[in-house]
């Protein structure tokens, strides 16, 4: 019951691969694609109270992984509205592209669930796998070759980043003779401020940093996002992000309550991507480059919250990279929709869409001012959080920079208004909108509302749920990792009865 | 600060949320007739709805009242607080009055996409009420920001020929502005433990906390002023709005300007406002003489009356830095007469757009011999403006000025020549459009005011009346928020606030 929503998807992937043993079946992978979508989410709400291990303490099912792999699922679900009929694909491969999906989220949904280094790895490459295969997946044609270029970008520093990334661990381990993360916690903590945690924590985390796209980790990012089909930069902008925080909360709660050298390091990272994402930001004309560099800007927003060390910057980020899963979603629809034929969009030609589609043109508007920062949407509740949290630490330089950068950018997010409501249509045509598309668009403008307006309950079960992932395994003996594994659901279960209750 | 407790009326959510709820019918009405009337129906009631803000009033109070309290983010200690005092009763019931007279004004207007339009008005009404309302910090800046997005719709859709340039230079700067505020209001969540504002109030907060707080208000707020020399949107956006654009910046947006000093700057930081106030209140006077020069030499009605605004609006702080009690009550004269004046002139500038499609004062010259009803509301609102005795401007300007004359006297002389000013660019404009020269245009086709276009013009026009003739029933809700006001200002170490010769002292 705990595993239900890694059981489903592993189902949804071995169905989809009978399917792709056919010829021709597309419409059919869609389906059981979007069937297991749906599933994931109803198990993950199913299995949302649910606690349990696996393979003697590595795998961990509680509260703080069931709540992400809602968001995957859910992530999941409105990407696979958004690619409608995958037009930039490749026909032969379409059935394949669906497969690799579910496969990819399926590593997503397992990799918030790893406390041990080696499932944590196994975990993060079956998420990423897939997404290096569907990147070459799009369509050849004349003015449109660089998928290659992109996806060999994408492997060359996602290998790179993760082998910088295993050189930490083995550090770490080296140290604390564990994988598992809760004994490292323990046994971290006397040794903090010796260089060589330090060096192995901050080697460690720079596997996350490629995965959020962070300064100075970004530079495949405006690449894949323009070489990607629009579909796949879509899902390579949202989900794995929120794997990267989830992980990254778990890599740097290691380094709690007090490291002030990495705290500047991540300081030091935030600005960096903040200035850089936001100011090349302002010189594109490319769309998705466009949300390529603001991804690398909100990343850094992101790392602000965990540059607090703490509990309350955590459940910010979390909730951050959430409301960003929702607003860049909303971008992508747009970009998929606008799109004639699946070419990449330029910020031209948005011009009148607010009279080709109104729905659309609404959709994007509050996309993008979500990702300015302005209120009620979620990315200014967002924001608030996460400065309140680094300015609860001290770092007023830091909040300042922020703010700032949250200035420049409007710049840019307001020349996509500019283009999509203030100028004539010309010559376009209409956008016509199927049904799913629709309910796609009002389903992403509730959520960056109401995760705007009311995310109090939200809030309180992130910030709950981080409490309870991040807890040292400093109460039990630190023999053995099967010992720890045993003893932390029988402490979390006594507790269970305090939350809130959802009903599935 | 007492902690926030409800009364139990929900008058002031029912005004914030009835907009929005007229807004979203709004969004299923199909037919164009139906949809004007739809929304002036809404917004007509809803003024009608606000009137108990009055009537119901304790004038002896300076607490605030009609509070309505709710846990909104326990988490991050967010609460959905309202209420009103004396200070903000004014602005909202301006705002409630104004909104039906945009929608009056921009009946034959605005001829393409309505639907969208009138949703604008109504979201913006919903803001700026809340704006007023609002208890919470946080609460105060999602409304602050969320006015931003159909106020920069309302100009780069229904605008005039620059209206892409002017939406985007409003909303980069106001939104420049907030990002200050939003720091400094994170900085005293910390400092205080909670968002509520009077929570806030009457701190003792350290002088260097005081000074960074105190700047990023005025750096957010002297924009929404604006104050000079952060004024140079206001023209533009003036200028390109659709004529109930333009109504709702002037009557009501720059308010809450000089609103965020009179309830954050003066009560939170009053030490740093104290220190501030000499380079304040040159500005302030810098505004006046700069605006009425500037309109002096403007061809075109609408800047001519944007720039106006400046100056009028560099009264408003002149009084509200004055510290005292008439400069504050002033000010606030000021602010509520500057909606109705400025409001009825950008009314009447664009009912002359509308019939010759110009806003040219060279166009307009002499169309009062053709259209004497027209010529005589821009007369009595011309007249208003300047601050001719009789009317609502002459009280305001007066008492801001002997408050000011109790604060430093070669201030108030500086200010003396853009009093003249005023009446310069004013009676400029008002002989050019009622009689002109020997060579005016062909005005022989013209209408007349209509009767819609009376009945928009007429209760301003009751207002400029009846508070100039009549203020006590305006100036009596405010007296004890004001003296209130006064005393926390007072709090500040030693810093009276009326003497300009303690600042030195106390400023080492």
């Amino acid at each position: 019951m705990a595993y239900l929503p890694e059981l489903v998807l592993l189902a949804g992937a071995l169905v989809l691969f009978l399917v792709t043993l056919g010829e021709s079946r597309t419409a059919l992978a869609k389906q059981v694609a979007l069937g297991t979508a749906a599933l994931t989410i109803a198990a993950s709400l199913a299995a949302f109270y649910q606690e349990a291990t696996l393979f003697s303490g590595a795998y961990r099912v509680d509260i703080f992984s069931q709540m992400l792999k809602l968001a995957f699922g859910c992530g999941f679900f409105l990407i696979l509205l958004l690619s409608g009929k995958l037009s930039d694909i490749r026909e032969e491969v379409k059935p394949e592209y669906y497969l690799f999906l579910t496969i990819s989220v399926y590593g997503l949904v397992s990799l918030v669930s790893c406390i041990e280094l080696i499932a944590l790895v196994v975990a993060l490459e079956v998420s990423a796998f897939p997404l290096y295969l569907m990147i070459p997946m799009r369509r050849e044609r004349a003015g449109q070759r660089s998928q290659m270029e992109s996806a060999i970008k994408y492997v060359m520093f996602g290998i790179a980043a993760n082998g910088v990334m295993f050189f930490g661990m083995s550090y770490l381990f080296g140290l604390t003779g564990s994988t598992s993360l809760p004994v490292m916690m323990a046994k971290l903590q006397p040794i903090m401020t010796t260089p060589l945690v330090i060096t192995g924590l901050a080697l460690m985390f720079c596997g996350m940093f490629y995965k959020l796209a962070i300064f100075p980790f970004h530079f495949w990012t405006p690449d894949v996002y323009q070489g990607a089909a629009n579909e796949t930069a879509g899902l390579v902008a949202s989900l794995p992000k929120i794997g990267g925080v989830a992980i990254l909360v778990r890599f740097v709660s290691l380094s709690a309550p007090d490291n002030r050298t990495l705290a500047l390091l991540l300081a030091l990272l935030a600005v960096g991507s903040m200035f850089y994402g936001n100011l090349i930001a302002l010189m594109q004309t490319d769309f998705k480059r466009l949300l390529g560099f603001s991804g690398i800007a909100h990343a850094g927003y992101a790392l602000v919250g965990f540059v607090a060390l703490e509990q309350i910057g955590y459940a910010a980020a979390v909730y951050y990279i959430i409301g960003y899963l929702f607003m860049v979603l909303a971008c992508f629809v747009v970009i998929c929709k606008v799109s004639d034929d699946g070419v990449n969009v330029s910020i031209e030609s948005l011009a009148g869409l607010h009279r080709r589609s109104p729905l659309l043109a609404v959709t994007l508007a509050v996309g993008v001012f979500g990702l300015a920062g302005i209120p009620p949407f979620v990315g200014f509740m967002g924001k608030l959080s996460l400065l309140s949290a680094a300015l609860s630490k001290g770092y007023l330089w830091l909040v300042i920079i922020a703010v700032v950068n949250s200035a420049i950018a409007v710049y840019y997010y307001l020349s996509v208004v500019r283009e999509s409501w203030f100028r004539d249509p010309g010559e376009r045509q209409p956008i016509r909108l199927d049904l799913p598309t629709r309910v796609l668009c009002v389903a992403l403008i509730a959520g960056i509302l109401a995760l705007g307006v009311a995310p109090a309950r939200m809030l309180v079960t992130i910030s709950d749920s981080i409490a309870k992932a991040t807890a040292p395994a400093s109460a039990v003996p630190v023999a053995a990792p099967q010992v720890t594994a045993t003893t932390i659901p029988g402490a979390s279960q006594s507790s269970l009865p305090d939350g809130p209750h959802l009903r599935p | 600060m007492t902690s926030p407790s409800s009364t139990g009326s929900c008058l002031l959510s029912l005004l914030i949320f009835s907009p929005l709820a007229a807004a979203v019918v709004a969004a299923f009405i199909r037919s164009d007739r139906w949809l004007r009337w739809w929304t002036l129906a809404a917004t007509t009631i809803i003024a009608v709805v606000s009137l108990p803000l009055y009537t119901g009033f304790d004038v002896a109070t300076s607490k605030f009242q009609f509070t309505e309290t709710a846990n909104w983010i326990p988490t991050l200690k967010i609460q959905y607080a309202l209420g009103i005092d004396g200070i903000s009763l004014l602005l909202v019931l301006l705002t409630t009055l104004i909104m039906p007279l945009c929608v009056l004004c921009s009946w034959n207007y605005i001829q393409n996409r309505i639907r969208e339009f009138m949703i604008c008005l109504l979201i913006m009404e919903s803001a700026m009420i809340g704006v007023f309302c609002a208890l919470d910090f946080v609460l105060f800046f999602v409304f602050w920001e969320a006015m931003l997005i159909p106020m920069a719709l309302l100009i780069g859709i229904w605008g005039g020929p620059r209206k892409i340039y002017a939406s985007l230079k409003f909303f980069i700067y106001t939104m420049s502005g907030s990002v200050f505020l939003l720091v400094a209001l994170i900085a005293l969540r910390l400092q205080v433990g909670s968002f509520y504002i009077p929570d806030m109030m009457g701190k003792p907060y350290s002088h260097e906390f005081q000074t960074w707080v105190f700047l990023a208000f005025f750096i957010s707020f002297a924009i929404k002023v604006p104050m000079f020399p952060f004024h140079t949107w206001l023209p533009a956006a003036h200028v390109e709005a659709p004529t109930a654009g333009s109504v709702i910046l002037a009557s009501v947006l720059l308010k809450m300007g000089t609103y965020g000093f009179l309830r954050f700057s003066l009560p939170i930081t009053p030490w740093a406002a104290a220190h501030f106030t000499p380079w304040v209140m040159a500005l302030s006077v810098v505004a006046i003489s700069y605006g009425g020069l500037t309109a002096l030499a403007q061809t075109d009605l609408k800047k001519l009356v944007a720039y106006s605004s400046v100056a009028h609006m560099g009264f408003a702080t002149l009084g509200i830095f004055a510290m005292n009690k008439m400069g504050l009550e002033g000010a606030i004269m000021v602010m509520i007469n500057h909606g109705v004046t400025t409001g009825a002139l950008f009314i009447t500038v664009g009912i002359i757009y509308e019939r010759l499609h110009s806003r040219e004062l060279g166009q307009a010259a002499g169309m009062g011999k053709r259209l004497p009803v027209l010529a005589a509301f821009a007369g009595v609102f011309a007249l208003s403006s300047l601050a001719f005795p009789g009317t609502n401007s002459f009280i305001g300007e007066f008492m801001v000025m002997a408050g000011g004359f109790k604060f430093s006297q070669v201030m108030m002389i500086l200010v003396a020549p853009g009093v003249v000013l005023a009446a310069a660019y004013m009676l400029r404009m008002l002989q050019k459009l009622a009689y002109g020269s020997t060579k005016n245009p062909d005005h022989s086709k013209l209408q007349d005011l209509g009767f819609r276009e009376v009945v928009t013009l007429a209760p301003l026009l009751v207002f400029v009346f009846w508070i100039g003739l009549h203020p006590e029933p305006f100036t009596r809700v405010m007296h004890a928020s004001v003296e209130n006001l006064l005393q926390q200002t007072a709090q500040a170490p030693s810093a009276s606030g009326l003497a300009v010769a303690q600042t030195p002292v106390v400023s080492k």
